[in-house]
């Protein structure tokens, strides 16, 4: 295997968690809720999903745990701010500042344990081919599902009915409250494929990553996710670039500080989070960027019954 | 089915909205002997750790002045921005940063002023320096937010990992103190750069009395100024303001500021008087913890000042936990975002008055 094919195929691994986490975020915020939460819900799958499997020795049971502590993570958020109108960012923060402390005591045990990372396809001709076939046919079973999630999600939103209400509850919720859609349920339903989408990713990055659990272990992946969906402009074939982008910059990163670049690696390490901020000031600059977002995008709705 | 139904409430009693943060309080320490139970430790004995000893004898309370100090002074720079609507989650970088100008000082004068008149205003231009660079540090999302409407959230937030790795670079690599043993830390600051203790022999420094006197300031300002009320108005009623003439851009970029330079403050107090050196991490988290803060007080100076010290409890209190009962140091931040949850679910019902309906026929 050459060493750009190697990269490659790094940039792969690196931009699974963050599209799964992204697609996820997006479709919420397409229902017209900022859930902030997100570092919390992926971290909380990343540490079930680990421990879970260890305990049985299963990596798929992990991983449905992981996404059952995404979703429970979330429905904590709904009843905050979908039963109770409670201000959507500061639950979310204390949705991110709760997972990061319940996951270090959920991981605490478990800190040191290995697991090998979970298989690759490996299809006997097809992932053989020079240059593409490791890339195309030989990657985990996530990175299909990850391109699974976008090409399903966009036909969801783009091309039946429910996704069209629910871009209508995001758009204008007295609106589509007004038509008698269930503004709510419709969210709830939103916010908790919103955590079963951040649990997978989560495990994504325990079971197969890094096969391993270190506490803050998704450092600020989820943030990261938050701003992919800006990004891509709240749609899911810019999600593919905008985590592929960032992936792109985490692998290279890594790449030049292995190969002893005189830079200070810290600067590297920096240079995700400092794209990111970069991305979003170009992005929101463009006078099309306010348009795109929801119109009902974090604002809190009471039906008047 | 049955759902939530909330109904607007007329007015909202002050008894209920001293009430609602207590009850918070009180549902937090129920869950947590809940959690202690279920992980198999004795509920009282555990809360008694927690919340008891952090508060048992002088020298914890002089421990917990020290912790409270930069949990106050950030969460009174946070309640303002909150409540104009200006969502600065950064501080632990603006915290980082303030810690990092301030220090730059110490080092440029270490050794040189000691015994001169000068010496004396080390300290004072290290505190300048902090909150210059801390204001600075805050004022990137601020500028970025007004000029180009990117979302405060995620720039601020996306500076405190950079605030981190540049702390990490500078006492990894040009910071380092040559004699330390390849330690990742600067030199001890001189007896001049490092915050006048109180005590002889005590832990806590002026920092205590400047989180005091910021909590007075604000108060003030917040209840006797015009700044003060077009804050509220800017966060309150948006459009109102704009007809009223005020600048909201120049609001969003003034409490920004204020925010930043009182977290940047936080953390060279918090360098300089407990620590007294640079090290690669500065802080357990001041500048998240204060975010739960910030709610906890209501968005009030006072308040603040109130729940800055119960929030340093369980700082203390997990510090104590993890000695006396091995219990992991994220069973703090738990704790935290529980009393978040709980604070958010009690101003709901402050606002709301609210009952369960069974939903047949009719949807939400």
């Amino acid at each position: 295997m050459t060493m750009f094919e190697a990269v490659l195929l790094t940039i792969v691994t690196a931009a699974t968690p963050l599209l799964i986490a992204a697609i996820g975020q997006l479709v919420v915020e397409r229902s017209g809720v900022l859930n902030l939460g997100m570092e919390g819900m992926m971290i909380m799958g990343a540490a079930s999903g680990f421990a879970v499997a260890i305990l049985t020795g299963n990596s798929w049971i992990g991983v449905i745990a992981a996404i059952t502590a995404g979703m429970g993570m979330a429905l904590v958020f709904a009843v905050l701010t979908l039963g109770l109108a409670a201000n959507q960012v500061a639950s979310g923060l204390a949705l991110s500042i709760f997972g990061l402390g319940l996951s270090g005591v959920i991981g605490a045990p478990f800190i040191g344990a290995r697991r090998d990372a979970m298989p690759k396809l490996d299809l006997p001709v097809l992932s053989d081919l020079p240059l593409i076939g490791k890339l195309v046919f030989g990657q985990d079973p996530f990175v299909y599902a990850a391109f699974g999630l976008v090409i399903g999600t966009w036909w969801f939103l783009n091309r039946t009915r429910p996704g069209l209400v629910l871009r209508a509850c995001g758009e204008n919720h007295l609106s589509a409250h007004a038509l008698g859609y269930p503004v709510l349920r419709i969210r709830l339903f939103a916010i908790l494929f919103g955590g079963a989408c951040a649990g997978l990713a989560g495990a994504y990055l325990s079971l197969v990553y890094t096969p391993f659990w270190s506490p803050g272990m998704t450092a600020g992946r989820g943030w990261i996710a938050l701003a992919i969906v800006v990004f891509a402009s709240w749609r899911p074939w810019r999600a593919v670039a905008g985590a592929y982008i960032f992936g792109g910059i985490t692998i290279l990163q890594l790449h030049a500080q292995g190969a002893g670049v005189r830079i200070p690696s810290q600067l590297l390490a920096a240079l995700p989070y400092l794209v990111t901020i970069v991305a979003l000031v170009i992005i929101m600059s463009r006078r099309s960027g306010q348009q795109t977002a929801p119109g009902s995008l974090g604002k809190p709705f009471v039906p008047d019954r | 089915m049955i759902r939530i139904a909330l109904e607007k409430r007329e007015d909202t009693s002050p008894w209920m909205s001293l009430l609602s943060p207590l009850v918070a309080v009180a549902l937090t320490l129920v869950s947590g002997a809940v959690m202690f139970a279920a992980m198999g430790i004795d509920p009282l004995k555990g809360l008694g750790v927690y919340f008891l000893s952090p508060v048992s004898d002088g020298w914890a309370l002089q421990e917990l002045a020290v912790k409270a100090t930069p949990l106050v002074l950030i969460s009174v720079g946070l309640s303002l921005c909150y409540l104009s609507n200006n969502w600065n989650i950064g501080a632990e970088g603006q915290f980082v940063t303030g810690a990092i100008c301030g220090s730059w000082v110490a080092l440029a004068s270490h050794g040189a002023v000691s015994g001169t008149p000068y010496a004396h205003l080390v300290f004072p231009v290290m505190m300048l320096a902090a909150m210059v660079g801390g204001a600075a540090f805050a004022l990137i999302p601020a500028v970025l937010k007004t000029r180009f409407s990117a979302s405060e959230i995620l720039t601020s937030l996306m500076l405190v990992y950079v605030a981190e790795l540049l702390l990490d670079w500078l006492v990894r690599g040009p910071w380092r103190d040559p004699k330390g043993f390849n330690f990742p830390q600067t030199v001890m600051f001189g007896p001049e750069a490092q915050a006048f203790r109180l005590m002889a022999d005590g832990r806590v420094n002026i920092g205590s009395v400047i989180a005091i006197i910021v909590v007075v300031m604000a108060g003030v300002l917040m209840a006797r100024s015009l700044k003060g009320f077009e804050i509220r108005l800017v966060g309150e009623a948006p459009r109102a303001a704009r007809f009223a003439g005020f600048d909201d851009k120049r609001l969003t970029w003034a409490v920004f500021a204020i925010s930043g330079a009182l977290a940047g403050l936080a953390g060279i107090i918090e360098v300089s008087g407990t620590m007294g050196q640079l090290q690669p991490s500065i802080s357990p988290g001041y500048g998240f913890t204060a975010i739960i803060v910030a709610f906890l007080g209501r968005l009030n100076p006072v308040g603040c000042l109130i729940a800055g010290i119960f929030l340093a409890i369980t700082f203390i209190g997990g510090e104590n936990a993890q000695i006396a009962l091995r219990l992991p140091l994220d069973v703090t931040r738990v704790f935290q975002g529980m009393l978040l949850f709980y604070v958010l679910a009690c101003d709901a019902v402050l606002n709301w008055r609210i009952s369960l309906v069974s939903a047949k026929g009719a949807s939400a």
